[in-house]
Parts: C-alpha cells; sequence; structure tokens
C-alpha cells in the first residue's frame, strides 16, 4: 500500500482533464527524460501524503481486523494467542454490544427525525429576509465549534441534579414533578445526551442547509407564488426536491457521526449508568484501555469499521448515486 | 391593510422563534460565563442570575495557573503543526492530481476520498499499539501524525478541486518563464491558492483542538496535555466546586470561539464547500 506504482502514462492521455499542456514547450526536452522527470515529480509530490495515510489509516484498520482474531491483553509486542472468530461469537451474544446497536439506532431514528428536520426549519427561517439573520447564523453555528469535551462538562453541570441549572429553572416555573437526576437516571440519559448532540450540531446542519436553499434560484419559487402555489406546495414540490442532494448527503454525515460518538458520551456519563448510555466506542475504549482485553475490544473497532463501509457503500450506491461527487467534500466529522 | 398586519405578524413571529433558539444557544454559554464568577454556594442557590458580590477570583486561579497555560501551549502548538503539515502534503498531493496524469491516479484519490468513511474511533486501538512500538507514545507526533493522516482525505478533495480550475495557460507560461514543476508549484500555484488553503487549515485546526480521543489514549504524561484532556481532569478533580469548573471551561473555550469569530467564513465555507454543487 505505501510503494505506489509510478508508471508512465501512455503519451494520448496527456490531453484529459488536469493532464499535463498536450504541446511541449518550445524548447523541449527528449521525451523520455521529459517522461522520467514528471515520473520524480509525481512520487516526491504524492509520497509523504501516501506513505502517512497508508501508514496511520489504512495500516491501523487491517491491524484491527489481525488483532480481532486473537486473545490479547494488549501487552508486549505482539498478539500470540489465536482464537480465531471467538472474539466475534461472544461480541455477537453479548448483550452490551446489542444495547450498543439498539442506543446507536435510537440514536440516529432521533437526529434523522428531530434534529435534521428542525435544522431545516432554521435554515428555511434564515433564509427569509429578516433583521439579526447574520447573528442568527453565527450564533446557532458557534456550538459547532466548541470541543465535545467542553460541551459535555458545561452540560454535565447544567443536567446536574441539585444544583443544575435545568432543574432549577423547571423549579422556577412550577415544574418540580419533571425534575429529573437526568444522567443518572437510565430512563432519561439517552434523551438527554441526544439533546446534548442536537444543541451542538444543529447549527451545523442549518448551515449546510442554508448553503443548499441558497443555490436554488428564486426564479422557481417566484414562478411558483405567481402561479398560486402556496408556500407549503412550493416547500414540496420545489425546496425539497431541489435540496436531495444536500439533505442526502446531511442524512449520512449524522449517521456516521453518531456510529463512532465517543467524547460527549465518555466524559458525560462514561457509558453509564449501568451501560444504559454506552456507545460502540465506549465499549471499545473501555474493553481495550480499561479492562485490557485488546483483542475482544478489537472486534468491536471492527464492527465500526464493517458498520460504516457496509453503510457507506450501500448508500452511496443506492441513495447518493444520481449527486455529484463533489457532494463527498463535507464530510468533515459532523455528527 | 389587514395584508400589512398579516406580513407583520409573520416577522413578529419569525423573530420570536429565531430569539428563543437563540437563548437556548447563549443560555447554557451565559450561565458558564457568569457561574465562573460566582462560588458554589451562589451557583447551586441562584444559577441564571448575575452573581452577588462579583468574584472574579475563580478566573484569576486559572489564569495564574501554569496547568492552564502549559496546555494552551500544547493545543496550539500541536494544531499548528498539524495544520501546516496537513495544508502542506495535502497540497502537494492534489498538484499531482489535479495537474499531472498517471497511471493509477484515479485509484489513488479514491483511495483518499475512501478515509472520509472510516471511522476515527475504529482506528484509535490499533494506532495506539502501532505508535507504542515505534515508540511515540507520550510525544507530540504520537497526536499530530495521525491528526495529519486523517485531516489529508478532506484536504486533497478540497484543493484538488482548486487546482484544477487554474487555467492551464498559467502553467505554460510558467514553464516558458524557466519554471521546474517545483517551482510552479511553490512561486505560482500555492500563492494563487491561498483562499483554498485557508479554508482546509481553518477546519484543521478547529478539529485538531477539539480532539480529544487521540490525546487521551496517547499522552498519560500531564505536561503534554491538550485542553480538551485538561478540562476533563479539572473536572474530575474539583466535582464539587462547580464555580471553578465553569471558570477554567469559559477560559478554555475563548479561543475557539474568538478564532471561530474572525474564520466563520472560512468554516462555513469549507464544511458546505461542494455540498451545493450540481
Amino acid at each position: 500500500m505505501t510503494s505506489p506504482v509510478l508508471t508512465t502514462d501512455e503519451p494520448n492521455a496527456t490531453n484529459r482533464r488536469g493532464g499535463k499542456p498536450p504541446r511541449a514547450p518550445a524548447h523541449a526536452m527528449p521525451t523520455d527524460r521529459r517522461r522520467r522527470d514528471k515520473r520524480l515529480t509525481v512520487a516526491v509530490f504524492l509520497s509523504p501524503a501516501l506513505l502517512l495515510y497508508g501508514l496511520l489509516v489504512l495500516t491501523p484498520v487491517a491491524l484491527a481486523m489481525w488483532f480481532s482474531l486473537y486473545s490479547w491483553n494488549g501487552m508486549g509486542g505482539l498478539p500470540t494467542d489465536f482464537v480465531g472468530l471467538d472474539n466475534f461469537r461472544r461480541m455477537l451474544s453479548d448483550p452490551i454490544f446489542l444495547g450498543d446497536l439498539r442506543r446507536g439506532g435510537i440514536l440516529i431514528l432521533l437526529a434523522l427525525t428531530v434534529q435534521l428536520p428542525l435544522a431545516m426549519g432554521l435554515a428555511l427561517l434564515l433564509n427569509q429576509r429578516m433583521r439579526g439573520r447574520a447573528i442568527y447564523r453565527l450564533l446557532f453555528f458557534a456550538p459547532y465549534v466548541l470541543s465535545e469535551v467542553i460541551t459535555a462538562v458545561l452540560f454535565t453541570s447544567i443536567l446536574s441534579p441539585d444544583s443544575g441549572l435545568l432543574n432549577h429553572v423547571l423549579g422556577s416555573i412550577g415544574l418540580e414533578s419533571l425534575q429529573r437526576a437526568w444522567l443518572a437516571d437510565p430512563d432519561t440519559v439517552l434523551m438527554s445526551l441526544f439533546v446534548v448532540i442536537t444543541w451542538k450540531f444543529f447549527g451545523f446542519y442549518t448551515i449546510l442547509y442554508l448553503a443548499g436553499r441558497q443555490s436554488i434560484p428564486h426564479e422557481l419559487n417566484e414562478a411558483a407564488s405567481l402561479d398560486g402555489a402556496s408556500p407549503w406546495q412550493q416547500f414540496r414540490h420545489i425546496t425539497l426536491p431541489l435540496m436531495g442532494p444536500t439533505i442526502r448527503i446531511s442524512v449520512f454525515l449524522s449517521v456516521i457521526g453518531t456510529i463512532q460518538l465517543f467524547d460527549l458520551v465518555w466524559v458525560m456519563t462514561r457509558g453509564g449508568p449501568v451501560r444504559s448510555s454506552e456507545t460502540l466506542a465506549v465499549t471499545m475504549f473501555d474493553f481495550g484501555f480499561q479492562r485490557y482485553q485488546f483483542g475482544y475490544a478489537s472486534a468491536f473497532s471492527v464492527a465500526m469499521f464493517v458498520i460504516s463501509m457496509v453503510f457507506a457503500l450501500l448508500y452511496v450506491r443506492f441513495v447518493m448515486r444520481r449527486d455529484t461527487q463533489g457532494a463527498l467534500t463535507t464530510m468533515g466529522g459532523a455528527k | 391593510m389587514n395584508h400589512r398586519r398579516n406580513t407583520l405578524l409573520v416577522g413578529v413571529s419569525r423573530q420570536l422563534l429565531a430569539l428563543g433558539l437563540a437563548i437556548l444557544i447563549v443560555g447554557p454559554l451565559l450561565f458558564a460565563v457568569l457561574g465562573g464568577f460566582k462560588d458554589s454556594a451562589q451557583l447551586a442557590e441562584n444559577p441564571f442570575g448575575l452573581p452577588s458580590p462579583w468574584r472574579p477570583e475563580n478566573y484569576g486561579d486559572v489564569l495564574a495557573s501554569d496547568t492552564f497555560w502549559r496546555q494552551v501551549f500544547n493545543s496550539t502548538l500541536i494544531g499548528l503543526v498539524t495544520t501546516v503539515l496537513v495544508a502542506g502534503l495535502g497540497a502537494m498531493a492534489s498538484f499531482v492530481f489535479a495537474r499531472y496524469a498517471f497511471r493509477g491516479r484515479e485509484a489513488f484519490f479514491m483511495l483518499f476520498t475512501v478515509g472520509l468513511m472510516f471511522p476515527f474511533a475504529a482506528a484509535i486501538l490499533p494506532l495506539f499499539v502501532l505508535l507504542r512500538s515505534i515508540g511515540l507514545l507520550d510525544n507530540y507526533l504520537g497526536v499530530i501524525l495521525p491528526q495529519v493522516a486523517f485531516g489529508l482525505p478532506i484536504t486533497i478533495i478540497i484543493l484538488r478541486g482548486f487546482f484544477r480550475e487554474i487555467p492551464r495557460e498559467v502553467e505554460e507560461a510558467a514553464i516558458l518563464d524557466g519554471c521546474s514543476p517545483f517551482g510552479f508549484f511553490f512561486k505560482v500555484l500555492l500563492p494563487m491558492a491561498r483562499p483554498a488553503l485557508a479554508t482546509v487549515s481553518v477546519l484543521a485546526i478547529v478539529a485538531s483542538w477539539n480532539n480529544f480521543f487521540l490525546p487521551l489514549v496517547m499522552f498519560t504524561d500531564p505536561s503534554l496535555w491538550t485542553l480538551p484532556l485538561g478540562v476533563q481532569q479539572f473536572q474530575g478533580q474539583y466535582a464539587s466546586d462547580t464555580a471553578r469548573v465553569m471558570a477554567y471551561l469559559v477560559l478554555a473555550m475563548l479561543p475557539a470561539l474568538a478564532f471561530y469569530s474572525v474564520a466563520e467564513r472560512h468554516l462555513a465555507g469549507g464544511l458546505t464547500a461542494g455540498a451545493t454543487k450540481g
């Protein structure tokens, strides 16, 4: 993977888009020397990135697959106790793993039915002419630049049972009956986490949708308006279809982000109480770095990887197939 | 008349909605800022009022502590080196992807784009083993290099798109003037690509600044800790003194917010780049 095959190209490939100029400069060098120079240029410019990427992105994925076939406490050089697929057998019948999948599913479902529609509504709102629009845009997007850790510590304090802001607010407006130990109660912890996730990330999706909305020509809505289409009809038949690519990307980012959710959960709950907020990444960390079951933890890494890849391939193949490949550029790590 | 009242009504309700949401965003942040000026007793009795009396000691203590400044330094250093490397290596690779035809070009490019779908969390444990075996645990490079590697895909995609737009005539002219490919890259292409480089740099530095998982695994030595690790550790240490934690939190988020207020355009632009093309 790390030694690219940088053979030269056939001469008539040069006028492809992005290729070298088809005509040689006036003072042309002999062809084979130029070709050798070109090969050298490509190698010099490409290999540092390729080397680093191969070593630190591709190799770890392969290593995780390898480690997952061993029983290993992570000490010493390399694993030796080969156990075949035992780790995967154990994982597939482990209630923790099944719980991780269930909680991940719930979080994804909530994101798709609550968080993304909320962001869409806001984007449409901010697309209207209104006073303070630039400031609202700036504000809604601000939580996205805060680290998940800072968000998590802030909300741990807000949601704390006795001195937390939320319970205090509920108390002062006469809703004492709704006060909870939000993060310490298995019934409310996942929902609380979802609210925090939404607080942090809805601004990102709002910005994304706003960019998508603003790329739709005004004339379409004006024409529909003249033809007597109601705002809802305009949304349903113009805005929504034309924002299809943006919406499909946002769903993709949301799912991929949720699959690897770690920081927020780890800092707020450590996956507790009694694992009721645990995610795949938290379980992986727990088994790997706290209990030193590196083999079993690697099985969770592989699971995360396989789930992401299978989802991504199916999604790109069947849902995004008509969208431009340029759309891929937004995968900047959002949840 | 009636029509005008309706528009007014719509306008007011829009404002109320946006204002309500703005309060939900600003409220928690304001709670933290004011909370830092209270003591814990005040914070428990009066979480959303103004502090009385104002107590600047918590902020003062944090600002006077070496640990805090050490973490600011570590976060800055790691962020800057990561950004320079990811923008530099990414630009070099994008240059040949955009302007050279060679066998396997599309396959290599695909290899990088596939990386966008790799969950970072899935690579953490093998990365730990890998970097331990080459002695990079408790070393800045142990965080910097993986961040660069994982930042390359998005960087290359954005820069390649930008480099492709630069007219071929520019390159021909440079070569006629006796420019080598290296000269063209450094003297012509990079200066022209400043806006795109700014975008990828902002993405890289924000990602690095906020990274928690990687330094958590790689750094056991507290003198290497970054701000996210420090905030988490401080929360554990002063769990009962919420006001103090809030002060630390606010000071830790200030650099990011200040940076955001300057670079918002680039960040939003970078994150949405391409999503609306076509």
